[in-house]
């Protein structure tokens, strides 16, 4: 029976032993990983912020020997997914080829009616779907271009299928005579024509045109004489600006709006004397010409509206390549721009951004061709010795810099560089613009206005409850302002924008008054109070002033807000933002900063109170009572020695609330009217981070510049929160540690 | 009393007492704000529910002309009697300063606007006619008009006085079948719903797998087609009892005279408010709140109750509790008992504190693009591939708001652990490891049952915290109207990945999101209240727990 006994004994030792090193290790493990998994919020943020910051990458995917032995190729172009090529010749043979191994995949003869061979080749929308074939310099085809996707066996195959949308017999342009350059634009059922001959004719033509019907007469038709050789002719996809240039970078600038009366705007030089005009582009949205001259400078002339609201062309931006361009391509979808030199250097360009994002060799061969996918992800380029070269373009967010997110950009559009915040607008051709600087201004604006009225508040509030407050009322006191710290912010957001904004906007004279007659009126009281007869005094005990007060600051209010419409009408005729705005310009708009301050300063308020409260009350007795021993007032213990003492400890408060109102979201975003401008006056409005991002990440689409943007944002509140803080709790430690030695 | 002074004023603002009566001026504001805010909210949430007195007045639209106006006043304002005839709403009566406007609501949406703001000079003969009936809508709002007559089937049943009386009585009958129909709408055809998409994702399923043979597919059609079956029954039932509810109509008179007939399915309640007494009152009143906690809301959210927000906010605040509170308090032992304490941890214990420091929305954020894209995401790709692509777990929902709001409160719940740990004398760990304890012995039988108030603290103001926000929980999981709640009767009944609605979320969407904000805002000032006493009272019995807790250890140190 012992010797069971010991075994057993033993066992339950060993097991106590056991489940003691268990529980070591989970705990280890799990307080380990909950740490880890807060370092992880960090982490996560700036992985999913990194990619806006990564330069792009071209990358060689495939290489292989031109299958054909022709080269006379009118047209060569990629398809969307960047798997098929698509290559018309002359003689009318249009040949769909693997990007992989340049295989055959289709292979169609386009019917000439008779014409000898295309002449030229040109695209209707920007992507390549329909082509303009012009025959013999004279006939017109159009072509559709369209790919089906198909799954066979799981794998991806693209069929291609052309289709002539009116009809395949050609049309013949007889007013002008060998057709030189080319436009066509589609705007729903309208095509206009614009073309120019040898003879410097230029013709324009509109036909109504329907898919499946051949053009009609065109409805309307004009000639017109040139000025120039035109060696560059550029149309916008709205049929608004017409731009004819030669090679001495001469451009002549049309307003074609109105093809029936076609205005020559202005006329100017794009490339520097003495330099030739090598590429002249245009960048999507057709605002801005792209100019490359022949020492490789490239220049954005934007268009711009100047204060006669006349439109001209301004040279805003550009960059140099150190060689004259062999290629020049916009990109289809975004304002970037891809450029190879004749020393075969590849250099991608964000003109919003102003940014080159990569600059690298590409090849040493000559370039003859080249072709960007529409999402400009893929680059097909054909050499002069007969090679094709597909490579892969990693460039998802061009449109960030340090510049375009911080710093004022020149939109196109706007005629100066501005800050500007707009994610989405319902254009096609919109360009988002991601400037941070108004939403850290209102954020910033937000906060400076809260702390304003809280700062005074909070930490009067807390050296008179440390110091000067009986127990038994800071007992009451203390734990009723705390509770105030718990009240959901979307409940003072709500109160802020539903009920107290009107009633600031109906009483604004009484609001802005308070500031000035409340602390007033309480010293009136005080001075009042002092002359009482004691035994009037002693009926309030020393520490109850402030419960002595109430009435007094109900009253004051009271006041305030019964009188301010006599003194309104007298002052400011009745009406004070209608006077502060005939007098100083000064716009009223209902949910404003003034209302922002205050109801975030609310939310900050118990915050800085508690912080500050605890750090006056735990100042060591010793020294105030050494003071009040030498003979000083209780107000002179206090701003020489406990405020002295404790003022760290105050910094710190200040930090925390400040780093609270910098991040609050729900109160701005329901008290103001969320308008990201760039204002610092109290009657508007602001947008800031946080509610820019509440109101626009839960719609923005996953990997988006726009998405990692509003990561961006976050980030920058975490670490400027974070760092708020740490100052904060830095500077308590110590001061804890100080009080601890005194 | 001597008279004041130059020198005695000198004297006196020397002495520093104008700055301390300044400081205490400030306590008073501060004071003043919480209990004033307090109790506009307080008045303004529990006002709602009374049953006003409905007023009938003869308004002059101008100086001859005039209508009859019903409705309830809402508000009045005064307005500066040069503002009121600039803006065109006519002459202000001479001498005065300011016009007095009154916001009538006269409801009966779908026959006119349904509030408006009237000059009270203009107003004559207001009067309380006992026989006025307020009639509460599932839609267009409230109505008010007199009973002429009740119908059955379009044959008038009774009309004058006891028709009152009688539509009392058919309006139980209508209750009555309303309720049917809800349970067997939300019972037994939702049943059967989620079923057939429970067989048409196994189908899809096997679909995925190859797996569509014909064994395979015979129990999931033979399943479906007995579902079918059973619902074509319930749909016959709920047939007739539409019919039978549809069969009842009564003739109301308006403010403009018409006479209009409203069917009696479209009454929830029926009431005679000028006629009632204050008790009567009273027991309207507490119907009505109860009402509002019980019952789903209707019209875009600006009438009804907020059921399913209060479950919802209840929902996931009960699982984020039981998430934050083993990971915080783990966290707390593992920084307070088990880790060498040295600059690391003290870098790691101010980073915890900080975090409670970090804006909500950065959680919010997090929470979206990690565990609703990523994890959720690739949950999806793994478990839920029939589902695909509609998202199971890669959308918002109930588990990763929790989740959210975990890590959110997680330093809650370590910083007032390691307080309760803190304050733990070390005497007591001392002499449990001297009888041979072990460490976690020690931890688990003598620290952690003394520091529970502790824990039950940071758990309490974790919760309160949980249940207040909004910002983080609008990305993860938060919607204006969940046809479902996240709780029900179908297996597996929690439904982690549904969406759920939340108190605070209803006050910022019925508020500002609203179409008729007008209509809406009472019961936002109502779902306000309800969400400050939620909160008010989890944070006072924190902070008396947080006082326990210290005069116990005060006593153990002595």
């Amino acid at each position: 029976m012992k010797h069971t006994s010991i075994t057993e004994q033993n066992w339950h030792q060993r097991k106590r032993a056991i489940v003691d090193k268990l529980a070591r290790y989970t705990i280890g493990l799990g307080g380990i990983s909950v740490i880890f998994a807060i370092v992880l919020i960090f982490f996560y943020l700036l992985w999913v912020v990194f990619p806006i910051f990564q330069s792009p990458t071209v990358e060689l995917k495939h290489q292989f020997d031109s299958p054909f032995t022709q080269n006379d190729a009118r047209y060569q172009a990629i398809d969307d997914s960047g798997t098929l090529a698509v290559r018309i010749q002359s003689d009318g043979m249009m040949v769909f080829f693997s990007l992989e191994n340049g295989e055959e995949v289709n292979r169609e003869q386009i019917a000439l009616n008779g014409a000898e061979e295309i002449s030229q080749i040109v695209k209707v929308d920007a992507e390549g779907r329909q082509l303009a074939l012009v025959l013999d310099n004279q006939h017109l085809l159009f072509l559709d271009i369209a790919y089906r996707v198909n799954f066979v066996n799981d794998k991806r195959t693209l069929i291609p299928m052309v289709s002539f949308p009116y009809g395949d017999e050609p049309l013949t342009l007889e007013a002008i005579d060998h057709i030189k350059h080319l436009k066509i634009v589609r705007d729903d059922e309208m095509l206009t024509l614009l073309a120019i001959d040898r003879n410097r004719q230029f013709l324009v033509q509109s036909y109504l045109a329907e898919k499946g019907y051949e053009l009609e007469e065109p409805q309307f038709s004009s000639v017109h004489d040139t000025p120039l050789d035109t060696d560059f002719m550029l149309v916008d996809s709205a049929a608004r600006w017409l731009y004819l240039a030669n090679k001495k970078g001469q451009v002549y600038f049309y307003n074609i709006y109105d093809i029936e009366s076609i205005e020559l705007i202005s006329q100017l030089t794009v490339v520097e004397p003495g330099r030739r005009l090598e590429k002249l582009i245009m960048l999507l949205g057709g605002n801005s010409l792209i100019a490359a001259d022949n020492e490789g400078s490239v220049r954005q002339w934007s268009l711009q509206r100047d204060d006669k609201n006349q439109y001209r062309l301004v040279d805003v931006r550009g960059y140099k390549s150190n060689h004259s361009l062999s290629i020049l391509l916009p990109e289809m979808r975004r304002k970037g721009l891809v450029s190879i030199n004749q020393l075969g250097d590849i250099l991608l360009y964000h003109t919003t951004a102003d940014r080159v994002l990569l600059e690298t060799k590409l090849t040493d061969k000559e370039i003859k061709r080249a072709a960007l996918s529409s999402r400009a992800d893929k680059l097909f380029v054909e050499t002069a010795d007969g090679q094709f070269l597909n490579y892969a373009v990693n460039n998802p967010h061009p449109e960030v810099s340090w510049n375009s997110l911080w710093g004022k950009v020149q939109y196109e559009g706007y005629n100066e560089p501005k800050y500007i915040w707009q994610s989405s607008s319902s254009g096609n051709d919109f360009e988002p613009k991601f400037s941070l600087a108004p939403l850290t201004f209102g954020t910033l604006k937000a906060a400076f206005y809260a702390m304003l009225l809280a700062m005074p508040l909070a930490i009067m509030g807390a050296i008179y409850t440390a110091y000067f407050m009986s127990p038994k009322m800071r007992n009451l006191v203390k734990p009723s302002i705390e509770v105030m710290e718990a009240l959901p912010t979307v409940i003072l957001g709500f109160l802020a924008g539903l009920w107290f904004a009107p009633v600031v906007e109906e009483n604004l004279l009484a609001v802005l008054s308070l500031v000035i007659v409340v602390p007033a009126g309480l010293l009136l009281f005080a001075g009042l109070w002092a002359t009482t007869p004691l035994n009037v005094r002693r009926l309030v005990p020393k520490g109850w002033e402030a419960a002595l007060l109430m009435p007094v600051v109900i009253f004051i209010v009271w006041a305030a807000f019964a009188l301010a419409p006599s003194i309104e009408a007298v002052l400011f005729g009745g009406n004070i933002k209608l006077w502060m705005f005939e007098n100083f310009g000064i716009t009223y708009d209902q949910r404003n900063s003034l209302v922002v301050g205050i109801a975030m300063g609310l939310a900050v308020i118990p915050t800085i109170f508690s912080i500050t409260e605890d750090a006056i009350f735990s100042v060591p007795g010793h020294l105030t009572n050494g003071s009040l021993a030498l003979g000083a007032t209780p107000w002179q213990t206090l701003t020489q020695v406990v405020l002295l003492t404790a003022s760290p400890g105050i910094f710190s408060a200040v930090m925390i609330g400040l780093g609270r109102a910098v991040g609050e979201t729900m109160i701005v975003l329901m008290a103001t009217g969320n308008t990201p401008i760039m204002d610092m006056s109290i009657f508007e409005g602001m947008r800031t981070l946080s509610a820019n991002i509440a109101v626009e990440l839960p719609e923005s689409a996953v990997a988006s510049t726009h998405y990692r943007i509003l990561f961006l944002a976050a980030l920058v509140l975490f670490i400027v929160t974070f760092m708020f803080n740490t100052v904060a709790e830095v500077v308590r430690q110590r001061l804890r540690e100080r009080y601890s030695s005194l | 009393m001597s008279k004041p002074s130059v020198n005695h004023i000198k004297k006196w603002w020397r002495s520093g007492e104008p700055w301390i009566w300044l400081n205490a001026g400030a306590v008073s504001v501060s004071v003043l704000i919480v209990f004033g805010l307090l109790a506009l909210i307080a008045v303004r949430g529990l006002g709602h529910f009374w049953p006003a007195d409905i007023v009938e007045m003869q308004y002059f639209t101008d100086e001859t002309q005039q209508v009859k106006v019903i409705g309830e006043i809402i508000e009045s304002e005064s307005v500066d009697a040069k503002q009121y005839t600039e803006s065109g709403y006519g002459e202000a009566p001479a001498g005065e300063p300011k016009v007095i406007r009154l916001l009538i609501k006269t409801g009966n949406r779908d026959l006119q606007t349904d509030f408006r703001w009237l000059a009270e000079h203009k107003i004559k003969q207001q009067s309380k006619p006992g026989n006025l009936i307020v009639l509460e809508r599932v839609e267009w709002g409230d109505f008010y008009g007199y009973l002429k007559q009740v119908n059955e089937q379009g044959e008038l049943v009774v009309e004058g006085e006891s028709a009152w009386g009688e539509l009392e009585k058919r309006m139980q009958r209508v209750t009555a079948l309303r309720t049917e129909i809800k349970s067997l709408e939300k019972g037994a055809i939702g049943t059967i719903n989620h079923q057939l998409e429970k067989l048409r994702l196994e189908r899809k399923k096997l679909a995925l797998t190859n797996d569509l043979t014909p064994e395979n597919i015979a129990p999931i059609d033979a399943q479906k087609k007995a579902l079918d079956i059973k619902y074509q029954a319930l749909r016959m039932d709920l047939n007739r009892l539409y019919s039978e509810i549809e069969r009842d109509s009564a003739h109301f008179e308006v403010m403009d005279g018409r006479v209009v007939e409203l069917p009696m399915a479209t009454f929830i309640s029926a009431q005679k408010p000028n006629a009632m007494n204050a008790l009567e009152k009273g027991v309207t009143y507490v119907k009505s709140f109860i009402n509002f906690l019980t019952e789903d809301p209707r019209e875009a959210n600006t009438e009804g109750g907020v059921f399913p927000a209060i479950f919802g906010t209840v929902m996931m605040v009960l699982l984020m509790a039981a998430l934050v509170t083993p990971l915080g308090v783990i966290a707390a032992i593992y920084l307070r008992e088990y880790a060498k304490q040295g600059t690391m941890i003290r870098i790691i214990r101010i980073a915890v504190n900080n975090l409670a420091g970090v804006p909500s929305i950065v959680y919010g954020v997090f929470g979206l693009g990690f565990f609703v894209y990523f994890l959720g995401g690739n949950i999806d790709q793994l478990f839920y591939p029939e589902a695909l692509p509609g998202a199971t777990f890669g959308t918002p929902g109930l588990m990763w708001a929790s989740l959210t709001l975990a890590l959110l409160t997680l330093p809650v719940v370590i910083v007032s652990t390691e307080e309760g740990l803190s304050r733990i004398p070390g005497s007591l760990r001392e002499g449990s490891l001297a009888l041979g304890a072990t460490k976690f012995e020690t931890i688990w039988k003598v620290i952690l049952p003394m520091s529970s108030p502790a824990i039950m603290t940071g758990m309490i103001l974790a919760v309160a915290r949980a249940a207040g926000e909004v910002a983080p929980l609008m990305m993860v999981g938060v919607v204006k109207l969940a046809p479902e709640l996240p709780l029900d009767g179908n297996m597996p009944y929690l439904h982690l990945d549904r969406k759920f609605m939340h108190l605070g979320f209803h006050i910022y969407d019925v508020g500002f999101q609203s179409p008729n904000v007008e209509a809406a805002r009472p019961l936002v000032y109502a779902t306000a209240f309800l969400l400050v006493l939620v909160i008010v009272l989890l944070n006072l019995s924190a902070i008396i727990l947080r006082n326990r807790l210290r005069q116990k250890y005060k006593a153990l140190d002595n």
